[in-house]
C-alpha cells in the first residue's frame, strides 16, 4: 500500500516515512510544535479563529462544514467548561485516511488538538476512536504521555497560563457514533443515538456543554495553517477548498493507498489510471464511489475524458462528492447490483434504529434485494426502492437515512442495465 | 462516570471471556446505575459480548471494498479450515468466526482482525501461517 502526496509538498504526510515518526524528538525535529509555539507567541484565541477561516478549511469526515466558523459558533461568554472532541470514529467504507495519520505522526493530532482548545478556550479534549482501533488508542496514549513529560500536555503548558488535558476513549462497534452527536452520548456512556439539531454542539453537546467535534484529518491540518498563515493554505487548493485533501484509494487498482493530494487536483482520471497505477490486470474501470460509500457511484463515462477536478466543487459538478475521501474504485466484473446490495446491508445493520424510516426502510431495502437476488425480481421492483429511498431521505433523524438511500438512487438511476437484468416479468 | 461504561465493559470482557450477568450486576453496582442501564448500552454496541464467545474472534470484513478483492473467499476458506459457519464458535471454544463491517482496512484487502490485531492483504498461505501460530 502506498502512502504519498501527489501534486504537492507533502503537508499531513510529509513526516509518515521518517523512523519513528512517532516520536516526539522526529516530530520536533520536523517542524513540530512550532504553530503551538507561535499561537502563544502573540495571538489571540480570535486570531486562531481568523486564521483558520481564512484557510477555507472545511471538516475532512464527511459533511465539508466550514472549520473556522463551526469554532466560532461557541460561545465566549458561557460560564461551562469546553470541550474539543477528535472525531477518529473512522468508519466509513473505503477510509481509512485517520487511521494512518494517527499511526504514524500522533503528534501532529495532538499539536491541532492544543491549538483548538486554545482558540476554543477549552481545558479538555478528547480522542474518540472506533472500537477496533484499539491499537492507535495505544499510540495516542504513548505520544500523549511524552507530551505530558515535554510540558505540552497539562497545566501551564510551555510555561504559558493555558493549560490542557487529552483523554482518549473508545467506541465499541457502531458506524453511527461518527455522527457527532451519537458520538457524544456515546462518550457520555449511553447507547449511541443522534440527539436533535439544534442545539448545535457549539451550544449544548458534551454534558451539555459547548463542544466543537472534528475529524482527525481537520485538526492535524490546523498546525500547517497557524504556521504558513490561513491565507497561504486556502491558496495551495481552490477558493472554496482551501488546502489539501487526503484520499483512502481502495479497490481495483494496482496501487491502493493514502494519497495527499491539493485541493481542486486536475483531473481524476490522471487520478485513477496514472497515478494509483491504473486499473488491476488491466480491466476497462467500470465505477467509483470516490468519497466513501455514502455519496453518488459515478460511471465510468462521468470520469474518463471528463477532465473532472478533485475538490468539493468539481465532485458535485460531476455528480457525486468528496464526503470523506473513501475513494472505491470498480473494474468491469462488478455487478452494481450485488455491490449496492453489500452498501445497503451495510446501513441496514448500522442503522442505530431510533428513528422508523431508517430502521424500516432500510430493513426492507434489503429485504427487496434478497428478493431479486433469489430470481423474483420484478420491473416495478427499481420504482419501489427509489421510493423506498424517498422516504428515508430527509425524513429520518440523521444523515445515516441520507447516506443509505444515495448509494441506491444514484446505482439504479446510473447502472440501470445491472437492475433490469434481473427485474423480469414472471407472468 | 457513567462515561466509563464502554472501557469498564471491554475489561470485564477481557477478564471473563465476555460481559457476563455477575459481570453486569458488578457494573451496576459500580457505576451506580440500573441493570437494564448497562443492558442497554451492551446490546447497542456490536463489540460488547453478552453471550460467551470464542478465545480467539476472527472477525473478516465483509463490505465492499474487501468484497470485491476477494473477502467471501476469505470467509470460505476460514471456514472450511476451521469447521465452523460465519456466527459459529468451535466446539473447543477456541475460535469464533464473524463477518463484520467496514473495518478502515479497505487499501489492504482482504483483512481480518483477530480479537484486536489487524491482518491484511490476506491470502490462504498467509491464513495458515496466521492461525497456525495462534498460542
Amino acid at each position: 500500500m502506498r502512502i504519498e502526496a501527489i501534486g504537492c509538498e507533502p503537508l499531513q504526510l510529509r513526516r509518515v516515512h521518517l523512523e519513528n515518526s512517532r516520536s516526539l524528538d522526529v516530530y520536533r525535529r520536523n517542524g513540530g510544535y512550532e504553530a503551538l509555539k507561535k499561537v502563544f507567541d502573540g495571538m489571540s484565541p480570535d486570531d486562531v479563529i481568523n486564521e483558520v477561516k481564512k484557510s477555507a478549511l472545511r471538516g475532512r469526515g464527511g459533511a465539508g462544514f466550514p472549520t473556522g466558523m463551526k469554532w466560532s459558533f461557541v460561545p465566549k461568554d458561557s460560564p461551562k467548561p469546553k470541550y474539543v472532541v477528535c472525531n477518529a470514529d473512522e468508519s466509513e467504507p473505503g477510509t481509512f485516511k485517520d487511521r494512518y495519520l494517527m499511526e504514524r505522526d500522533p503528534h501532529m493530532l495532538i499539536e491541532g488538538m492544543l491549538i483548538a482548545a486554545y482558540a476554543l478556550n477549552s481545558k479538555t479534549c478528547y480522542v474518540y476512536t472506533r472500537g477496533e482501533y484499539r491499537y492507535l488508542i495505544d499510540i495516542m496514549d504513548v505520544a500523549i504521555e511524552e507530551a505530558r513529560a515535554a510540558g505540552l500536555v497539562g497545566n501551564n503548558i510551555l510555561g504559558t497560563n493555558f493549560s490542557c488535558e487529552i483523554y482518549t476513549h473508545t467506541g465499541a462497534g457502531a458506524y453511527i457514533c461518527g455522527e457527532e452527536t451519537a458520538l457524544l452520548s456515546s462518550l457520555e456512556g449511553l447507547r449511541g443515538h443522534p440527539r436533535m439539531k439544534p442545539p448545535f454542539p457549539a451550544v449544548s453537546g458534551l454534558y451539555a456543554a459547548p463542544t466543537v467535534v472534528n475529524n482527525v484529518e481537520t485538526l492535524t491540518a490546523v498546525p500547517d495553517i497557524i504556521k504558513m498563515g490561513g491565507e497561504a493554505y486556502q491558496k495551495l487548493g481552490t477558493e472554496k477548498s482551501g488546502g489539501t485533501k487526503v484520499w483512502s484509494v481502495s479497490g481495483h487498482v494496482n496501487s491502493p493507498g493514502v494519497y495527499e493530494l491539493p485541493m481542486g487536483y486536475d483531473d481524476m482520471e490522471k487520478f485513477i489510471m496514472e497515478d494509483c497505477g491504473g486499473i488491476l490486470d488491466g480491466k476497462q474501470l467500470k465505477a467509483v464511489i470516490p468519497g466513501g460509500s455514502s455519496v453518488y457511484i459515478m460511471r465510468a463515462d462521468q470520469i474518463m475524458g471528463k477532465d473532472v477536478r478533485m475538490d468539493y466543487e468539481g465532485l458535485v459538478a460531476a455528480g457525486s462528492s468528496v464526503g470523506s475521501g473513501g475513494f472505491i474504485v470498480m473494474d468491469e466484473t462488478v455487478d452494481i447490483f450485488e455491490s449496492t446490495k453489500n452498501l445497503t446491508e451495510f446501513y441496514k445493520h448500522e442503522s442505530c434504529g431510533w428513528c422508523t424510516p431508517c430502521r424500516e426502510g432500510t430493513d426492507w431495502l434489503v429485504k427487496v434485494f434478497k428478493r431479486i437476488e433469489k430470481g423474483e425480481g420484478r420491473p416495478e421492483d427499481a420504482q419501489l426502492m427509489l421510493d423506498l429511498c424517498d422516504n428515508i431521505e430527509g425524513k429520518s433523524f440523521c444523515p445515516l437515512g441520507d447516506a443509505a438511500s444515495w448509494p441506491i438512487q444514484s446505482a439504479i438511476k446510473r447502472f440501470p442495465e445491472d437492475f433490469k437484468k434481473r427485474l423480469i416479468n414472471h407472468g | 462516570m457513567r462515561s466509563a461504561i464502554l472501557p469498564l465493559m471491554f475489561i470485564v470482557q477481557r477478564e471473563r471471556g465476555y460481559l457476563d450477568p455477575p459481570g453486569v450486576l458488578y457494573l451496576a453496582r459500580r457505576l451506580q446505575l440500573r441493570v437494564t442501564d448497562i443492558w442497554e448500552v451492551a446490546t447497542f454496541y456490536s463489540m460488547i459480548h453478552t453471550d460467551p464467545i470464542g478465545k480467539y474472534h476472527i472477525q473478516i470484513c465483509r463490505t465492499l471494498s474487501c468484497k470485491i478483492r476477494g473477502a467471501g473467499k476469505i470467509t470460505e476458506y476460514c471456514s472450511q479450515k476451521l469447521g465452523i459457519k460465519p456466527g459459529e464458535t468451535s466446539a473447543d471454544g477456541r475460535f469464533t468466526l464473524s463477518e463484520v463491517e467496514c473495518l478502515g482496512s479497505c487499501g489492504t484487502a482482504p483483512m481480518f482482525q483477530i480479537n484486536f490485531d489487524y491482518h491484511e492483504n490476506l491470502t490462504p498461505e498467509k491464513i495458515d501461517q496466521i492461525l497456525d501460530k495462534l498460542p
